[in-house]
């Protein structure tokens, strides 16, 4: 714990009268939502506000030689047409490096492609009109001359001698390379009993807001502010990069994000097509929108995943691990993703995997190359679907080597929950987990030997059925170590305002934001408790760079732990700056008193004082009233980072029951269970159904979701009717229990949970598949896993 | 220059009459000339469902209709249903189960369930599953939309409470 609250005589303030951490309340603005008054950045309309469209290159690798729009200029609607060069003056190119990932390399990318396009998607022209309609049927009337340039696909041949370079500038396609070492790997294997292998591949992957990315950019050429109303997760983060590329100062550049139709990490990059959006709104001085179409979405969203992984693992007589390494490939598209790089997902897969074992020995390698396919970034749960699927399939092939149980495999090999702190063997810090309580509070609520027992007779009747599980940990709540030390201006700290009102209400603005999580939800139940008011009188504002303080926004899993963190302190302020008048009010000490349900009260006995909404009053309309000395302060603002550690880890793990259909080679998900350590658990409907949803996103990963290249660099499943995410008739229902584990880098003690579903349902789904297909000795390590692929291993086909 | 229309239709009750591109499709209409911006573009091929409103009684994707088709004809959006109050108690289950994360595939999810509401109100939890099936959700992974209609069907045979 840090500072100890001194007013609560040794109980934490958690643990306050009518506290509301730990309840389901419903999230505030839901009802609206639910209504369909939402307002997404589609639904806005300013005045004369204009609409764009990109003509995108429909080539992977091809070289711009020239562009004629002459006729696109003439055509009904259309104010104006754009190419890479018009823009370049406008808009400054970016560079997607940090300093402390050594060696990471990157080509500069402007808004639109000027010299040549690298990927199939890249935006080329933008054409603004009247309507998003004009804008297509200009677009259709412009006519680029492209030159084919030979195209680099295949991750694995990309640093081939033979193989072309993207960028001659760099030298070579490789983006980035870091190895990790720990303990004697060598040894290790040397002093085995068992060995196993494997290799495993993972497809691409997007992550298909419902919402498509959108913006309206409006610039006021008169007192040269531009407010963008943006669909994102990290306002601050692109108000610093608006304001640096197109050249205005952060202060004139507001960005608004209103209602989020999902993000996922999709929506915290910096795209060409929205940079093009703000600059060419400076240009013309007026609104101009936007919104990505699906197929759009699709080619130019970024993309994740795309590994290829080798691993090994050396295991005594007893299944102990004693080493383990691996190798990680992963393609990253023509160019690193800026501000926060390519090369973090790979870097999280070697930092990660295994770290859930106790053991001393481990290699691992990644290796990041360019190639001409979409962008690849951070999305949820980045790298951690890798980590995991490849830690715990080498686990169970290492309990089958052994002839253990899955579970007490795990059992054997899981760093002990009085083990901590600790660091892994790839040198990662960790603390306050749980592996064993939640591998037994599985074992519990699955019922473990009634499943086992229901499989036994299921495969008696010809059924290929299985079970796998996957123990996991997942990192949450990112410190400055991740992203501001190597140079992006990407806030890991963020602030919290609350501010009584005269009525007796609270409002808190706050940095971190809402894209469906129940951010403000949990938000006004710390706000609610730490001051002492009804949930009901409290209102939370966020999104809104001239109204929040400044933060990093609502990315890895850091709403609750970091915007929770600086709420509880900034409450507590404003709960003693309260106490301090009505001690001068009531003539009494501030000590003696404490704030229930909106009034003050005597800390002892609870007999009710004076309301807020009196005190309110009295101090800002009633002043003369007061002493002369006494100064009330109303307002109180707290920011929170965390310190000392690079992040917050997580942990949990999760359990799959299902069928494979012989004929069809299709899954069928039975049932899925998750125990999960977040913390403290502030709000256990919001958390539980994070999970879900994380979970239902994971399974998407693991059986349909690829997105598909052909030999020319097309991408060919760029439709929502071909690029298959989960629906509801496919998905089993989750059973959802927890272990809390507070932090003890924070008071609160709440961990992330937004990612952890997505980080672990993989490996126990892949887990699970081969578990049902050992007895037909078939394996299937490659993602997602398809009914052709399972045919295939099963020799059908 | 676009080859335009007239229709003339009843929306939500409030009749309707507009000069409408050829080409323009129900959802675009809806949301741009009429301003309600309740139902929702996620696709436009006719996948996802968000844009799903009432055409004469029977939901239909509003991307994959055109809005020169519905001269003559009743459309209700989640904003009509809403104020008639029809869906209450659906909505308060969504409210209540957290059914709606960001919310943005919720407007076409409430519309499809009204629809299973009435047409199958004996459906089990694999029914539903089936009849929504045609609207994707992103953020939720479903269960909970799946609990809230099925509590709303439970309600409404218990005579109209959700409780
Ligand atoms: S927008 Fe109509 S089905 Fe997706
Ligand atoms: S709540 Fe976000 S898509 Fe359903």
């Amino acid at each position: 714990m840090t500072a100890p609250d001194n007013n609560e005589g040794g109980l934490s303030v958690l643990d306050r009268p009518n506290s509301y951490i730990g309840r389901t309340v419903p999230r505030p603005n839901a009802k609206r939502l639910i209504a369909g008054r939402g307002t997404f950045v589609d639904d806005i309309k300013l005045p004369r506000m204009l609409h764009l469209a990109f003509l995108r290159s429909p080539y992977a690798h091809a070289k711009i030689e020239g562009i004629d729009s002459d006729e696109a200029k003439s055509m009904p609607g259309v104010i104006g047409v754009f190419t890479g060069k018009d823009l370049i003056d406008h808009c400054t190119s970016w560079q997607g490096v940090l300093t402390h990932l050594a060696g990471l390399k990157s080509a500069p990318q402007s808004a639109l492609a000027v010299e040549k396009a690298s990927w199939q998607g890249e935006a080329v022209v933008a054409v603004v009109a009247t309507s998003r309609a004009l804008a297509e049927d200009a677009i259709e009337h412009i006519i680029v001359d492209f030159k084919d340039l030979p195209v680099v696909l295949d991750m694995e041949t990309a640093l081939d001698p033979a193989t072309p370079v993207i960028h001659p500038e760099l030298g070579d396609n490789l983006t980035w390379t870091r190895e990790v070492v720990g303990g004697d790997v060598e040894a290790a294997f040397s002093n085995a009993t068992h060995i196993v292998e494997e290799t495993f591949r993972f497809s691409r992957h997007t992550g298909v807001t419902l919402e498509p990315r959108g913006l309206v950019a409006d610039f006021d050429p008169v007192e040269r502010k531009m407010t963008v109303y943006h669909s994102g997760q990290a306002p601050h983060m692109m108000q610093a990069i608006f304001a640096k590329h197109v050249d205005l100062p952060e202060a004139d550049v507001r960005v608004i994000c209103k209602d989020i139709g999902g993000s996922f990490g999709i929506k915290v990059h910096t795209y060409g097509d929205e940079m093009a959006t703000v600059a060419i709104a400076k240009i013309l001085g007026r609104p101009v929108k936007f919104i990505a179409d699906r197929v759009e979405s699709f080619t130019a969203d970024i993309h994740s995943r795309d590994h290829k992984v080798t691993a090994r693992m050396a295991v005594d007589a007893e299944g102990k691990i004693l080493g383990y390494e691996l190798d990680d490939l992963t393609g990253v598209g023509p160019y690193s993703m800026y501000p926060r790089t390519s090369a973090i997902e790979a870097n999280q897969v070697i930092s990660l995997s295994g770290g859930q074992y106790d053991f001393e020995n481990y290699r691992a390698k990644a290796t990041v190359v360019y190639q001409n396919k979409a962008m690849m970034c951070q999305y949820r749960a980045v790298g951690h679907p890798i980590a995991t699927a490849v830690s715990e399939g080498m686990a169970d092939l290492a309990a089958a080597a052994t002839g253990l149980d899955p579970l007490e495999f795990r059992r054997r090999n899981l760093v002990a929950d009085d083990a901590y702190p600790k660091t892994s063997a790839a040198g990662a810090p960790m603390d306050d987990l749980s592996h064993h309580a939640c591998l037994d509070k599985m074992v519990t609520m699955m019922d473990y030997d009634a499943v086992r027992a229901d499989r036994t007779a299921a495969r008696a009747q010809g059924k290929i059925r299985g079970i796998g599980f996957a123990s996991f940990i997942e990192v949450g709540s990112p410190s400055p170590l991740f992203y501001g030390t190597g140079g992006a201006r990407i806030s890991a700290q963020d602030g919290a305002t609350l501010r009584l009102e005269p009525q007796g209400t609270v409002t808190v603005s706050i940095g971190v934001t809402e894209q469906g999580q129940g951010t403000e939800a949990i938000i006004a139940q710390i706000a609610a408790t730490a001051v002492g008011v009804a949930i009901e009188n409290v209102r939370v504002k966020t999104g809104d760079t001239d109204n929040s303080p400044y933060g990093g926004g609502t990315w890895g899993s850091r709403g609750a732990g970091i915007g929770g963190e600086a709420t509880l302190q900034a409450g507590k302020v404003l709960r003693q700056n309260i106490l301090h008048v009505a001690g001068a009010v009531l003539q009494t000490g501030p000590d003696t008193l404490d704030i229930l349900d909106g009034a003050v009260v005597d800390k002892q006995g609870g007999a009710e004082r004076i309301t807020l909404a009196d005190l309110g009053a009295q101090v800002h309309f009633r002043t003369g009233e007061l002493p002369n000395d006494l100064q009330p302060e109303f307002v109180a603002t707290q920011h929170y980072r965390v310190k000392g550690q690079p992040f917050v880890l997580t942990n949990g793990i999760q359990a799959s029951y299902l069928d494979i259909d012989p004929e069809t080679g299709g899954v069928t998900l039975l049932k899925h269970w998750v125990v999960e350590d977040c913390g403290t658990v502030i709000n256990p409907q919001l958390v539980d159904e994070q999970i879900r949803g994380g979970v239902v996103q994971g399974i998407g990963g693991v059986l349909f979701e690829e997105c598909l290249y052909d030999e020319d660099g097309n991408f060919i499943s760029a439709t929502m009717a071909d690029y298959l995410v989960p629906m509801a008739a496919e998905m089993p229902d989750i059973e959802i229990a927890h272990v809390e584990t507070p932090t003890s880098t924070s008071e609160l003690g709440a961990k992330g949970a937004g990612e952890a579903g997505t980080g672990g349902a993989p490996a126990a789904i892949m887990n699970a598949v081969n578990d049902a297909l050992a007895p037909h000795k078939a394996r299937v390590t490659t993602h997602p896993i398809t009914p052709e692929r399972v045919l295939r291993a099963l020799g059908v086909i | 220059m676009d080859e335009t229309t007239v229709i003339s239709c009843t929306v939500n009750g409030e009749a309707v009459e507009e000069i409408v591109p050829a080409r323009l499709n129900l959802v675009d209409f809806l949301r741009e000339k009429l301003d309600l911006t309740g139902s929702h573009v996620g696709c436009e091929h006719g996948v996802c469902g968000a844009c799903t409103v009432r055409l004469d009684g029977v939901i239909v994707r509003g991307c994959l209709t055109l809005a020169a088709q519905v001269n003559g004809a009743t459309i209700e959006t989640i904003e009509g249903v809403t104020a008639t109050g029809e869906v209450a108690d659906l909505q308060e289950a969504f409210l209540a189960r957290n059914a709606a994360q960001c919310g943005f595939c919720t407007p076409g999810m409430v519309m499809s369930a009204a629809e299973l509401l009435t047409v199958n109100p004996d459906a089990g939890r694999a029914e539903i599953r089936d009849f929504l099936s045609g609207n994707y959700c992103r953020c939720t992974g479903y269960q909970a939309i799946i609990d809230a209609v099925e509590t709303t069907l439970a309600g409404r045979k218990n005579g109209g409470s959700t409780t």
